[in-house]
């Protein structure tokens, strides 16, 4: 059987009321005001598609040996990079294997379902694991419907050929090179055409079609489903496509655009895994993405459900929350407004590839070595065994740290250093298991922090070097999930 | 076993320019003035000079590599000069080269000058540099000095049981005196008494750390002449003898960094290197026996670990001692009567062999009356570079017969 083996979700901390961008903006363009509902989920200053696409795949990969991933797949529109495949960086953070298949999807918003789809076919034609990790960070301009709207999240899913807690049972696509929103290879910002014919003519055709159509195929009806999942920002079109499939209202999933907005390649992905927080044995899903066409799956829940309705997904991300308070400190996380960091914060950093290359286990997976000898845990990996009283030579087996967790050492928050989110605080951390390491900590404030608090590991950018347009990646320590006040 | 280097070698002259931010002045003028000075109190000349060792660390943008700079500054005729780098230990560094020159027996008069400019950055604290090599640059935090050893301030805290704003209050004291003994020094960089209400009010640099517990960035130089006993003898019958007693270095194993044994709450190196430096000068109670002390107040809490990590305070101690005045120019072990990095400032190359230069002029009671150490007998120095979790320290001891 072949289906899905878990899921996870990703919001990141911050969340901007969209009042505070109607207050902002609101003078350039008034009507902006008719999205200024709720909140909007914000990438933090270290955050793009990528960290959020492993932080979404660590929260799926709960208890499950990374040995047995046969493929990794990244989908988004914002990906860092045009050449060097994403997804690799998302799979070696992960800590699978270097014989897999990977692939980037992109250049839709339905990409998060194209790459569920390939994930199914693959699992299907060669059996094992694969993972779609899917986020974006999209950008709309200052005062646009897009600035509102648009929220930054991840969401994953493991697709499996056994224990799968929801069966696939069946798909059917439409493609469509309708322009509705539209980025170029040089453009930053999302550009759309006129409202009122996305809704009418985009989202109120479009996934009634490809409902439609997949109930043809298998001889279903719309009613039949208990969950019917899609992406849709248009309340209004939501009821009409409620109405046209003849759905009730509380089987369809809640859009998240009042907690998180759209997040993009990842929202469907991410509104099914807030489904399968709740669902039950026997439950049928029908999941459908928007963009340039859709892609309808329909999946069946099985008892495994259970089993995995432990804490990952969605809901304890949206409960770990802070407020940015502040429009301008949005605009600077996101590059959208030039900051003055100091001549400090000038320095030229290099990418040194030929090191990077031999060092990248430990920079992408954070694996360090362990000792056969005496047993002792060491970051990063040595080859003279660290213990004092061992110094073995050429002792040693690789561990993946990143998925370990492990207690605050020491700390600091530094004014000094050149930052868009002063203080940078770090300090050293005690691995769980043994160990320890100096590190960056993020996504909490120096007084949240105290020495011997748990911490768990996320994958952050570590810099950006605007000179050759170079994000480079490494693991920062946040207070674990409910530490932080 | 060793014999060490106690005895063996004697300072015949030092020099140390006026620390601060020199504008008017490049490396190749600090090198000079610093040297001229050294000269001048030896009574030798350039010529006389064997072998010289550069301790310089972080500023290449005056100096570059090597020390084909200093020597085409200073125009030493074709003599070996090496540069040394050890981060704040270089300016000890180089003295250790020319002090074991001429306990080889290799030469009989060697120079250690340091210096270093930092004021050509164009920014406030030490440039910014892959210290560590470029793999920490990969993995690490962009991290900043203040900020590494800020740490040893919430690791000593919660090692301690003591309550951050208790442990501030004794680093604020540890700050308060520095700048008490700084004003009073004509060659310092800051000149300025400050109170405890200034110090604990200023804006935080790296928490715990304020302004005031940070030390002065800057440029200066400073320089020895050191030379056999027979060589002094020769030079300057009759005149009383600083002697090097004690020279040693320690350098992290890498265990602070990786392994989960130490503490946090000192340094691992200093422990090491004051042990050996006590037994080579034959000190048992350090606590009784030594007059005086500059050690290496990068930061206030440095200053305060470091009392404890010398052995002259008790572990947990060294608050209680710092606030009773034990440390304080007038206490039983006045501790950087200079004014101290804090103050004199630390232009990282020159520091160690700046404060010698204190040491040596109060051994042979050179001071005026109201920044002199009374009746000392031995002085040490201590310099610590790098991070908490990965340094390099120097301990020095110097006696006068």
């Amino acid at each position: 059987m072949v289906g899905i083996g878990s899921f996870g979700g990703y919001v990141p901390r911050y969340r901007l009321n969209r009042m505070i961008i109607f207050g902002s903006m609101g003078w350039l363009n008034p009507v902006i005001i008719t999205n200024a509902r709720g909140e909007k989920a914000v990438a933090n200053f270290d955050e793009d598609s990528i960290t959020m696409a492993v932080a979404a795949g660590m929260d799926c990969l709960r208890g499950v040996d990374r040995q047995g991933i046969d493929a990794v797949y990244f989908a988004t529109t914002t990906a860092p990079y045009r050449e060097r495949q994403n997804a690799n960086i998302v799979a070696g953070a992960l800590g699978a294997r270097d014989e897999i298949r990977s692939a980037d999807f992109t250049g839709s918003l339905k990409s998060g379902t194209s790459a569920l789809l390939s994930a199914l076919e693959f699992v299907g034609c060669n059996g094992g694991k694969a993972v779609v990790c899917a986020a974006d960070c999209r950008l709309g301009k200052m005062a646009s419907t897009q600035e509102m709207v648009f929220g930054d999240a991840g969401a994953a899913v493991m697709v499996s050929d056994s224990e799968v807690i929801a069966e696939y049972k069946g798909s059917f696509s439409v493609s469509h090179d309708f322009v509705d929103h539209l980025r170029g290879a040089n453009t930053k910002y999302d550009r759309m055409w006129e409202e009122r014919w996305i809704r009418d003519v985009g989202y109120q055709q479009f996934i009634p079609q490809a409902v439609q159509g997949l109930c043809a195929k298998y001889g279903m009806s719309p009613a039949d489903f208990d969950r019917i999942i899609y992406p849709c920002y248009y309340g209004g079109a939501r009821k009409n496509i409620n109405k046209a499939l003849q759905v009730e209202q509380e089987k369809v999933q809640d859009d998240m655009l009042a907690t998180v907005g759209d997040s993009g390649s990842a929202h469907p992905l991410l509104m099914l895994a807030a489904a399968l927080e709740t669902a039950k044995p026997g439950e049928k899903i029908l999941l459908v993405s928007y963009g340039s066409g859709c892609d309808a799956l329909w999946f069946e829940v099985t008892e495994n459900i259970t089993k995995m309705q432990d804490g990952r997904g969605v809901s304890r991300w949206l409960a770990r929350r802070a407020d940015l308070d502040n429009y301008q400190k949005y605009l600077v996380w996101r590059g959208m407004a030039p900051a003055e960091t100091g001549i400090r914060g000038e320095t030229d950093k290099e990418t040194r590839w030929s090191l990077v290359w031999r060092e990248h286990k430990a920079i992408l997976g954070l694996w360090g070595s362990k000792c056969r000898k005496c047993g002792t845990q060491q970051y990063p990996p040595q080859r003279i065994c660290i213990n004092p009283d061992c110094q073995a030579l050429d002792e040693m087996d690789p561990v993946y740290l990143a998925d370990k967790g492990g207690t605050v050492f020491t700390y600091t928050g530094d004014m000094l250093a050149a930052s868009v989110n002063p203080p940078a605080i770090y300090g050293n951390v005690n691995f769980n298991g043994g160990g320890r390491t100096l590190m960056d900590f993020t996504d909490c404030t120096v007084e949240d922090l105290s020495v011997g608090m748990p911490v768990e590991f996320s994958f952050r950018i570590k810099f950006y070097d605007p000179k050759r347009d170079i994000t480079n990646y490494f693991w920062k320590a946040v207070p674990a999930v409910g530490e932080v006040k | 076993m060793a014999e060490g280097i106690r005895d063996k070698v004697v300072i015949l002259g030092m020099g140390c320019t006026r620390f601060g931010e020199r504008w008017d002045a490049g490396s190749d003028d600090l090198l000079i003035e610093a040297l001229t000075e050294a000269l001048q109190d030896a009574g030798i000349e350039k010529k006389d000079i064997q072998a010289a060792w550069l301790g310089i660390h972080i500023d290449e943008i005056n100096i570059g590599k090597g020390a084909t700079y200093a020597s085409g500054a200073l125009h030493t005729p074709f003599i070996p000069f090496t540069r040394v780098d050890n981060f704040c230990a270089s300016g000890t560094e180089a003295f250790r080269g020319a002090t074991y020159a001429v306990a080889s027996g290799a030469c009989e008069i060697a120079l250690a000058i340091g210096v270093e400019k930092l004021k050509d950055t164009g920014y406030g604290g030490l440039p910014d540099s892959p210290a560590f090599g470029q793999e920490a640059v990969m993995i690490g935090p962009n991290a900043t000095a203040p900020g590494m050893f800020a740490q040893l301030a919430t690791a000593y805290a919660a090692k301690h049981k003591i309550p951050m704003d208790k442990l501030k209050e004794a680093i604020t004291h540890v700050s308060w005196k520095s700048h008490q003994n700084g004003a009073k020094n004509p060659r310092a960089h800051l000149r300025r008494a400050v109170t405890k209400e200034q110090i604990m009010g200023a804006p935080m640099v790296a928490y715990p750390l304020g302004l005031f517990d940070c030390c002065g960035v800057s440029d200066g130089s400073a320089a020895a002449v050191v030379c056999t006993p027979e060589v002094f003898k020769k030079l300057k019958p009759n005149e009383p003898m600083v002697k090097v007693k004690a020279l040693q270095i320690s350098v992290s194993s890498g265990e602070e960094a990786m392994f989960t044994r130490w503490d946090g709450a000192g340094i691992i190196t200093t422990q090491t290197a004051s042990r050996k430096a006590y037994q080579e000068a034959g000190i048992k109670d350090p606590r009784k026996e030594i007059s005086m002390m500059e050690v290496h107040d990068c930061f206030s809490i440095t200053e305060l670990v470091t009392m404890e990590d010398l052995g002259i305070s008790p572990p947990g101690k060294a608050p209680e001692d710092i606030l009773n005045g034990f440390f304080d120019l007038d206490g039983q072990i006045p501790c950087q009567p200079d004014g101290g990095l804090k103050c004199f400032g630390h232009p990282i190359g020159a520091s160690g062999i700046r404060m010698i230069y204190e040491i040596y002029n109060q051994l042979l009671g050179r001071w005026p009356e109201d920044r002199a150490v009374k009746n000392p007998k031995f002085g040490l120095t201590h310099n610590l570079g790098g991070v908490p979790t990965q340094n390099v320290c120097s301990v020095a001891i110097f006696g006068i017969d």
